[in-house]
């Protein structure tokens, strides 16, 4: 019988000025193979990972945020965000990417994967965890 | 289930100390290695905040990182715990995961 | 207990290989298993064997590959962080026609999947990076 353990990845670094935020990415759609108890959280300016409409023609750097709507399907749908972190930049649930994941156990309803959460309740979510990984 | 948070940073170059503490639940333990020990040290702007965060969290700091930027003890903050590898190992062991703050 | 440790940045430019090297040593001197050594990131540059450093500091790669011979260390070198950065074995030589390898000893070259792997087989991870 195989583990199951719960695996936290946390993003707090902002896209394209560093490789983090794609390279970690790449680590949590692999974890999907290993059929574990995934969440994914964005503190500080890992935020600004989910931003829509990121355009990156003018840099010559692949934009890899469209694979943030792929979560759902690798089962990736714990997906936390700091409503601290979001206040701090003037953000809103509205400037970020809709992503979203079907259900199996509700006849594959379609949810939200995105849960804004305060610093209390992510400091709650963080201690559920077994392993944390930070990039 | 105690988390032990991993401070790699100086509190005046990111704001891994402060979401750190910010984030850290009552009864986890923190350390402060490489550039982080400069959040162990007295008189700074953050000073007041990590030694109110000592009433949740029990704070430890890398004394070999403190030794190599010249920090004597005696500039420490009071009731920050200085440790070796060993007990940083330890400490690893006696919590139950292990969060870096990068 | 058995550890996993996660390496997310190169020799010398940032301390956190050494900060590594010398929690891994401490760990193993009290009677712990290392699983598995991840290098993701900038970490693969710790697998090339052409570096020369001063000969008056540490010789970081060096260090690991010894470290893994002495007490038969799993160093495994992410394949997708190692392509990018060019940090290549003799597979990789042969399979993405390059003119030569540079992996260091004592490491491989494997999949992300190692990673996790640790993850779920150790009972601790440890993760050193920015």
């Amino acid at each position: 019988m195989s583990t199951t353990k719960r695996f936290l990845f946390v993003n707090r670094k902002a896209p394209y000025g560093t490789i983090y935020a794609w390279e970690s990415l790449e680590v949590v759609l692999i974890s999907a193979a290993f059929e574990q108890d995934v969440s994914m959280v964005f503190v500080d300016d890992g935020v600004y990972q989910l931003a829509k409409g990121q355009d990156t023609s003018q840099l010559g750097i692949k934009n890899f945020s469209p694979t943030y709507k792929a979560l759902g399907d690798y089962d990736v749908n714990k997906i936390y965000i700091e409503k601290e972190s979001l206040d701090a930049r003037g953000l809103t649930l509205a400037d970020l990417l809709d992503l979203k994941y079907e259900d199996e156990d509700d006849d594959w309803a379609e949810k939200d994967s995105i849960h804004v959460v305060s610093s209390a309740e992510l400091a709650e979510i963080m201690d559920q965890q077994d392993v944390v990984l930070s990039f | 289930m105690p988390m032990l948070h991993v401070v790699n940073k100086s509190p005046f170059d990111r704001n891994s100390l402060e979401s750190c503490i910010r984030l850290a639940t009552k009864g986890s333990a923190v350390i402060m290695i490489e550039d982080g020990v400069y959040g162990a040290t007295k008189g700074t702007t953050v000073a007041d905040a990590v030694s109110k965060a000592k009433n949740e969290l029990a704070i430890y700091v890398l004394g070999a990182d403190l030794k190599a930027r010249g920090i004597d003890d005696a500039r420490l903050i009071d009731g920050i715990k200085v440790v070796d590898y060993n007990d940083f190992v330890k400490l690893t062991v006696e919590n139950d995961k292990v969060q870096s703050w990068l | 207990m058995k550890f996993g440790i996660q390496i997310n940045e190169g020799p010398y430019t940032h301390e956190s290989s050494t900060t590594a090297l010398n929690f891994v040593k401490a760990a193993i001197e009290a009677g712990h298993e290392i699983y598995r050594v991840f290098f993701y990131h900038d970490g693969v540059n710790n697998g090339t064997r052409y570096t020369t450093p001063p000969q008056d500091d540490r010789n970081i790669v060096n260090a690991w590959s010894e470290l893994a011979e002495k007490h038969k260390l799993d160093l495994v070198i992410c394949v997708a962080a190692a392509q990018r950065r060019g940090i290549v074995d003799e597979g990789e030589q042969e399979r993405n026609g390059k003119d030569g390898n540079n992996i260091a000893s004592g490491f491989r070259i494997s999949g992300l999947g190692q990673l996790i792997e640790a993850g779920i087989q150790s009972d601790r991870l440890v993760v050193f990076g920015d």
